[in-house]
């Protein structure tokens, strides 16, 4: 399984230490919240509710150098989109591995 | 450049404003909105040149946002996906589309490009300009604002307009100044006064108080007068 990296964030912090700080900070608060949701919308059947919250997790997956993690989530959000949830399982089992890892950043 | 980010994810107004900080061309950002509706209202009140925009959030996309605006600011739309491209094309104000995650150099050039297109946001407010009636005053145009005026009084070849600061005399015809006022706002109670009906102070009889001129009302007119009034 792929493991976030800080490429993207130093990239763009250009040695602001205080702004990478920060942004891991939200990262780390806003990541479990949304695969909260993500859970709770599945449990509720509401798919669309749940391909949204994919959305907002992709955008972190590519803030965190997770390639073949934001692939997969661009193909659950379609298929959420498309009623369709038999790929839930694996990618929570990604979720909570890495809210291990982001909280450890 | 003064800009304002709308993006419901904290981590995306987070990395927004370190760009916008980055690049030398901006000012810090004037406010970031995780809402929406909350950046609308403050445009209302306010206007800037640019606005970073998510396209997806939640109830309210993008568009919508744009759709909403009367006179839409240089957009710089922001989206996690590449197929909203096609329809940003229909959009004069959108000046650039940024899939993220944003680098440095692509948001510079995005920058760069809104720099360089002339500014929607510097066109004349029309709802400002709809208040404006410039009058011919010694080989001047004098600007007035509408809804100040109180009372215009026919003088022979001159009409006598009368606003909350000053007053002019202009050469021009009752028929002339009347079809130049919202009739919404302006009522012709006699063939010698109009007068601005939100000004009433009370009515008598055949008069009318407009400030502490007393209006004669004529017969044929007092009917459409009664009928503009909220009468208890």
């Amino acid at each position: 399984m792929e493991e976030p990296n800080l490429n993207y964030i130093k990239e763009i912090a250009d040695g602001n230490e205080t702004f990478e700080r920060e942004l891991i900070a939200i990262i780390q608060s806003e990541f479990p919240m949304e695969r909260d949701a993500f859970v709770k919308y599945i449990e509720a059947s509401q798919l669309e509710h749940a391909a949204e919250m994919v959305h907002k997790l992709k955008h972190k997956f590519n803030i965190l150098g997770l390639t073949s993690t934001y692939e997969s989530a661009v193909s659950l959000e379609e298929e959420l989109r498309a009623n369709n949830a038999s790929s839930i399982d694996f990618f929570l089992t990604i979720l909570d591995s890495l809210n291990s890892q982001i909280q450890e950043l | 450049m003064h800009s304002i980010i709308v993006d419901d994810e904290g981590t995306s107004r987070a990395i927004l404003s370190q760009l916008i900080d980055n690049n030398a061309s901006l000012d810090p950002p004037i406010a970031s909105f995780s809402n929406a509706i909350e950046a609308i209202k403050f445009l209302n009140k306010q206007s800037v040149e640019l606005v970073f925009l998510d396209i997806h959030m939640p109830g309210f996309s993008g568009f919508d946002f744009i759709d909403t605006l009367q006179n839409p600011p240089k957009i710089i739309l922001t989206t996690s996906d590449k197929g909203f491209a096609l329809d940003a094309f229909e959009y004069d104000c959108i000046v650039d589309y940024l899939v993220k995650p944003i680098t440095q150099e692509r948001f510079d050039r995005a920058v760069q490009k809104a720099l360089q297109v002339s500014s929607p946001s510097v066109q004349p407010d029309q709802n400002s300009q709809k208040n404006d009636l410039y009058v011919n005053i010694d080989r001047r145009l004098v600007k007035i604002n509408i809804p100040d005026i109180f009372l215009i009084e026919a003088k022979g070849d001159y009409i006598h307009i009368k606003t909350e600061t000053e007053n002019h005399l202009v050469h021009a015809t009752m028929k002339k100044i009347e079809e130049k006022l919202p009739s919404n706002l302006f009522l012709k109670v006699h063939r010698s006064y109009i007068i601005n009906t939100t000004k009433i102070v009370d009515i008598e009889d055949n008069s009318v108080l407009i400030k502490q001129d007393i209006i004669p009302v004529s017969r044929a007119n007092r009917p459409e007068l009664m009928r503009r009034l909220n009468l208890l």
